[in-house]
């Protein structure tokens, strides 16, 4: 029974850091630049979230107001920060990034205390009963929606112009250019859903936890990195398997390895272990 | 003056911490994001010598081994991985020293290791210690920079495929900068444990490590006189202007982003580019 706990618990996680991850391979696979900073806007959803829900008292609201700020705030970050420095050697946006993130982790602290906010009445608590699994209904919709999410969004990408448009990029931005797809376009939608996606994976941790802390998007920033390294870099398949495998990973690890190490080393050994066996990420094609 | 000997001291351990990373990040161009590990290696292999009764100078050289022993492995895995995935592994070793320290409880696990005995120094021989070390890598690493290695650095950090198809032996030229410059994160760790007499793991996590690579980055990556300034500034900057105590990240955050997104060579380059315009 404990092993498929863990397994369950395990893809909980893994759901989140897939949410957080699939903006974070967008962005590396259309610019190159590892985006730090997308945890920060991770952060920005669980606030908004709670502060919604809390003024308006609707989940649904603080939702699809969570991702449409984190949406545009990414955008804004890509126009003012990202695409002046694009032609730099990438440790240069990698570096603006990481500083990008502490000082906004700072402005989160600085503006709304060290301490957090917490839902007044935190919707979805309830347990739910699968066979002999119980689940909050917040793990629930996390998996579910999560699974939804990005379901959709792949059926986009295949279906539509744009997310045709998208793919092209990915794989030969001049060619794409030459047959006259707008290239900022592209990015500026890439930037939006990815930067969406986190926003609304920031809501979701916040209803987990039922807290949000200036501190919160530090874990999955460097969570979410290791995550796209083992999944092969900007590969968005290989992302969401890797995200699961982690969670599953990390839920077996603390509890075999606990003593040894903490959950980040035991996510980061993990890492290290894999990229020495294979440099090109567990599952890249070659 | 017990308080300005201090202050002086911390700066002087911040600089030989700096011009450490100086040498894999500045001359060898290997970017890493995990370099407070080797600083904490160094830091509680002094600590737990110096508890055994060892005498302070003599673990000084066996937290250098230890730290660089430890860097050597890394530097094996830079050999395999390039750029961004050399970044994100190097920051995983920070995080994994981190999380095996905490569950250690040999290590004083959570609590860190706390009352390391006295090192027989006063005040002003300890400072005046660190500034002669300071002093000595500062050197060393303007020697290693004219030198041929230091031209292979470069070369490496300009083109790596180049530089191999040239026929040097890059993975020797990359695990020598591995070496050098964790073995001196692992003197500066150690001067830090004796200076405090107090360290825990939360000394050597992520933050620390950023913060040394941003006093790289904003000094010039690569220029020993400009990564000593800035060193020397950003450390000292929370006491100088205790306003900003409260600000620090934010203000090491902001100068990180700022110097990247306008000047991403660093203060230096700033300073040179304006020379160059007054001399026209």
């Amino acid at each position: 029974m404990l092993f498929i706990d863990l397994i369950a618990q395990g893809l909980v996680q893994g759901s989140i850091y897939a949410l957080v991850a699939l903006g974070l391979t967008l962005v590396y696979g259309l610019l190159r630049i590892l985006h730090v900073a997308h945890a920060a806007l991770f952060t920005l959803g669980g606030y908004i979230g709670v502060l919604v829900t809390n003024q308006f008292d609707s989940l649904g609201l603080a939702m699809v107001v969570a991702i449409l700020v984190s949406g545009f705030a990414g955008v804004l970050m890509y126009r003012l920060c990202y695409e002046p420095i694009l032609h730099r050697p990438p440790f240069v946006a990698l570096i603006a990034s990481i500083g990008l993130f502490i000082a906004s982790e700072e402005i989160f602290r600085i503006a709304f205390g060290a301490y957090g906010m917490s839902y007044k009445n935190p919707p979805l608590q309830a347990q739910v009963v699968i066979g002999f699994l119980s689940f909050k209904q917040a793990e629930l919709l996390v998996m579910i929606g999560g699974a939804l999410i990005i379901g959709v969004l792949a059926l986009l990408q295949s279906k539509t112009r744009l997310g045709i448009a998208c793919q092209a990029t990915v794989t030969d931005p001049q060619m794409a250019e030459s047959f006259g797809i707008d290239l900022k376009k592209v990015r500026y939608v890439n930037f939006f859903i990815g930067s969406g996606l986190a926003g609304m994976a920031g809501v979701m941790v916040a209803l987990l936890n039922n807290l949000v802390e200036p501190t919160m998007g530090s874990v999955p920033s460097y969570k979410a990195l290791a995550i796209i390294v083992l999944g092969g870099l900007g590969s968005v398949p290989g992302t969401l398997m890797a995200a699961m495998t982690l969670g599953v990973v990390e839920s077996f690890g603390t509890i075999y390895l606990g003593k040894l190490l903490d959950r980040n080393a035991i996510a980061f050994a993990f890492l290290i272990l894999v990229l020495m066996v294979r440099p090109q990420g567990l599952f890249a094609r070659k | 003056m017990e308080y300005e000997i201090s202050l002086v001291t911390a700066a002087g351990i911040s600089v030989l911490f700096a011009l450490s990373l100086n040498l894999i990040t500045g001359f060898c161009g290997q970017i890493s994001l995990g370099h407070a590990a080797f600083f904490g290696i160094g830091a509680y292999c002094s600590a737990m010598l110096c508890k055994a009764g060892m005498p302070f100078l003599l673990t000084l050289p066996f937290a250098m081994l230890l730290a660089g022993g430890v860097g050597v492995v890394v530097g094996l895995a830079s050999l395999r991985v390039r750029a961004d995935f050399l970044a994100i592994t190097t920051m995983g070793v920070g995080f994994l020293f981190v999380g095996v320290v905490r569950q250690q409880d040999v290590l004083g696990g959570e609590m860190g290791i706390s009352g390391i005995p006295d090192t027989g120094f006063s005040k002003l021989a300890f400072m005046t210690l660190t500034l002669v070390l300071c002093v000595a890598a500062a050197l060393f690493s303007q020697y290693i920079r004219r030198s041929w290695m230091g031209q292979v650095f470069n070369a490496i950090a300009e083109d790596e495929d180049t530089t191999r198809v040239l026929g040097i032996d890059v993975p020797r030229f990359k695990l020598a900068a591995f070496a050098m410059g964790t073995a001196l994160a692992g003197l500066a760790g150690a001067l830090y444990a004796n200076n405090l007499k107090f360290i825990s793991p939360d000394s050597f996590g992520f933050i620390e490590s950023m913060t040394v690579l941003s006093m790289v980055v904003i000094g010039g990556i690569g220029s020993v006189l400009g990564v000593t300034a800035a060193a020397v500034v950003l450390s000292l900057l929370p006491s100088m202007f205790t306003f900003i105590g409260d600000y620090k990240l934010l203000v090491y955050g902001g100068l990180l982003f700022l110097m990247m997104r306008f000047s991403p060579d660093g203060v230096t380059g700033a300073v040179n580019r304006l020379m160059a315009k007054g001399k026209r």
